[in-house]
């Protein structure tokens, strides 16, 4: 990964406040949920980046901005050097061949009354890439060969197979237009121990097989750290830290990053015995009122005064390695 | 002596349209006073079978809890009627499942939810109900208790919700909490409280855990002693450091090479458990993990093995050539 190469995805400030209304027939809007406010970072070709926080910080709202499933409401999306952010049509159409997404739930994701080789055949049939029925399923049979999966599976429908087996073919599906680009939503987070590291693998593979960059959207940070070549921290919608993957997890700077690796259990009695922690205080609060200056300020231990009435800018603080703490030099 | 609970070869069945599925096949442990023993495993295992056919709560029709005894304080569970069974839940044993959610009343009060458990087993009134109430609030963390007695679980969150889960199960001073996947809906930092709001209560109170997770990471913080599940049998139990640093089956080792861990750095490659979860319907007469076993031999086809002690007291391995393999393993290093 060289600094130099242009990003492939780039988004700045990017913003998605939702509308919070009362009332059916006269709905009034009351308020805002800041699900995502005002984000920059850029993933370059090839690259991994990891988007992680708890629920409700913002990382799967990211996602679909960049997907073009929600339309921010503001900043830009720049996808291989272009504004995409007000994309219509027949542009919008081609830019979607290019990215794809797999998502946590194999069970939801999947419909239930189609047969394996249709739900794959579908993206190539609808964006008319293989007209030949023939051909399609040949396609078909190679895409599931790809995603260790017999080509057998053809003929089954999804409750047929294991959850894993199910997210190949999810990922099968997202692979279906060659994309460049993949949004990975918690891809792993719904399978068993054992098969979850045969899929992160597998993803693995896919990437450098295909030359394919990844946003990999995640709670579960062994992980991403595994996967990820840089990793982002979000908390309420707010990017709180970013670095690449063994610095961040070998030398948090964020106190909020810092709070998260400590409450994440090591498989390990030794290493468990020996370690220093202390659970965050609180619960993380609503974002329709996000609390003034620095989100974090109301559960963080190196709060000062100031830290109410300023929102920390993302600082370089080593190279690669930025953090948004006015606390942390 | 005897431990406060003993299962003994428990087998519970289910009876489903693809066909006869042993979820709990032949399960035997025991739990010590004031100790806590985690259970894992992964879907399917029988993990979870194994707390519901304690407590009593497998439905039937399609479940069927087929043979064992499972003594509790000195009396066979299984011999209870449904109303003293009734009896030993919530007052002897108590509980907390994963999705707090569903596991409260929404229609009812927290305040109500927590004084009707304490009514029932306990005889108390509305106003000695209330003041332990509070008590209990106050424990587990929850403040500002009168009014969030008046509150509804919709009115909660996610962690506040187990908390109160955590307080209905404590309210009878109970002997031994059974609690399924406690943290798994819960985010990272949530879970860390919660689990260790119910070990310091554990410790303090002297009362016996069992926790049934996927989650490694919570096992090796919480646990004194494991029980590893796979496709209904116990396969290896012993002491946290036995089963984390002197692994001798093969599913437990495999197990725990495939896990990434958040103190080791980068690998992008995992070594993943190979193939795919046993079909509880089609187990034939061999070891059930043979199919994914590195180390199978013809013999692993001929029966399913029994537990065995390894070496350590306490530690115990179902394999026929875990023996053989600790050799090979001395020889190599």
């Amino acid at each position: 990964m060289t600094a130099a190469a242009a990003p492939l995805v780039e988004v700045r400030g990017l913003a998605m406040h939702f509308p919070v209304s009362e009332g059916i027939v006269l709905a009034r809007k009351v308020g805002e949920v800041k699900a995502v406010d005002g984000i920059d970072f850029a993933i370059s070709r090839g690259e991994t980046l990891g988007l992680v926080g708890e629920s409700g910080c913002g990382k799967t709202t990211t996602g679909r901005c960049i997907l073009r499933l929600e339309q921010p409401t503001a900043g830009q999306i720049l996808y291989d050097g272009r504004d995409v952010s007000h994309l219509q049509g027949n542009d919008l159409v081609s830019l979607r061949r290019r990215m794809q997404v797999v998502f946590q739930d194999p069970y939801s994701s999947l419909n239930p009354r189609m047969k394996v080789g249709d739900i794959i055949a579908e993206p190539i049939r609808v964006h008319g890439i293989e007209p030949d029925a023939r051909r399609r399923r040949a396609r078909v049979d190679e895409l599931l060969s790809v995603c260790g999966l017999d080509p057998k599976f053809v003929d089954r429908y999804p409750h047929e197979m294991s959850g894993g087996q199910r997210q190949r073919v999810g990922i099968a599906r997202a692979l279906a237009l060659e994309p460049e680009f993949i949004v990975c939503d918690e891809a792993v987070s719904a399978l068993d121990v054992s098969i979850q590291a045969q899929v992160v693998n597998l993803l693995e593979d896919l990437r450098e097989r295909f030359k394919l960059t990844y946003l990999f959207i995640a709670h579960d940070l062994s992980v991403v750290r595994h996967l990820c070549h840089r990793v982002a921290v979000m908390y309420l919608g707010r990017i709180v830290e970013m670095a690449p993957s063994d610095e961040l997890f070998d030398n948090p700077l964020h106190p909020y990053t810092q709070a998260l690796l400590s409450a994440v259990p090591v498989p390990d009695p030794r290493v468990e015995a020996s370690r220093q922690f202390r659970p965050p205080r609180g619960e993380v609060p609503s974002p329709i009122n996000p609390p003034s200056g620095c989100v974090f300020h109301p559960r963080c231990p190196m709060a000062v005064d100031n830290c109410k009435e300023a929102r920390p800018a993302l600082r370089e603080l080593r190279p690669g390695h930025w953090v948004a703490c006015s606390e942390v030099h | 002596m005897p431990p406060l609970l003993e299962v003994r070869g428990l087998h519970t069945e289910f009876r489903t349209g693809a066909g006869l599925v042993r979820a709990v096949d032949g399960v035997s442990y025991t739990v010590e006073a004031g100790e806590t023993v985690a259970v894992v495993g992964e879907s399917g295992s029988g993990k979870s079978v194994g707390a519901l056919s304690i407590l009593g709560l497998i439905a039937d029709p399609p479940g069927r809890i087929t043979a064992g005894e499972i003594l509790f304080d000195g009396r066979d569970l299984r011999r209870l009627s449904a109303a003293e069974m009734r009896e030993v839940r919530g007052r002897d044993i108590g509980m907390v499942f994963q999705e707090p959610m569903t596991s409260l009343n929404p229609v009812l009060t927290i305040g109500r939810q927590i004084i009707e458990t304490l009514e029932r087993h306990q005889g108390a009134d509305r106003a000695s109900g209330e003041k332990r109430a509070l008590e209990l609030l106050e424990m587990v963390g929850i403040g500002d208790g009168r009014r969030r007695l008046k509150q509804y679980p919709h009115q909660l969150s996610g962690g506040m919700r187990q908390r109160v889960m955590i307080a209905v199960a404590l309210a009878c001073n109970p002997k031994l909490i059974i609690a399924d996947e406690p943290t798994t809906a819960l985010d990272v930092t949530i879970q860390a409280q919660i689990l260790e709001l119910m070990k310091s209560l554990t410790r303090r109170l002297g009362v016996a855990q069992i926790i049934i997770t996927h989650n490694l990471g919570v096992v090796a913080r919480y646990a004194s002693r494991v029980n590893v599940m796979y496709a209904g049998r116990i396969v290896e139990a012993g002491s946290a450091e036995a089963i984390y640093h002197a692994p001798r089956h093969p599913y437990t080792m495999a197990l725990l090479r495939s896990v990434p861990r958040l103190d080791q750095p980068r690998r992008a490659r995992l070594d993943p458990v190979d193939g795919q979860p046993p079909d509880l319907t089609r187990l034939d007469a061999g070891c059930a993990f043979r199919p994914r076993c590195r180390f199978a031999t013809e013999r692993c086809a001929e029966g399913r093995p029994a537990l065995e002690a390894a070496s350590e007291p306490g530690h115990v391995v179902a394999c026929f050539r875990s023996a053989e393999l600790l050799e090979a393993r001395e020889a190599a290093e």
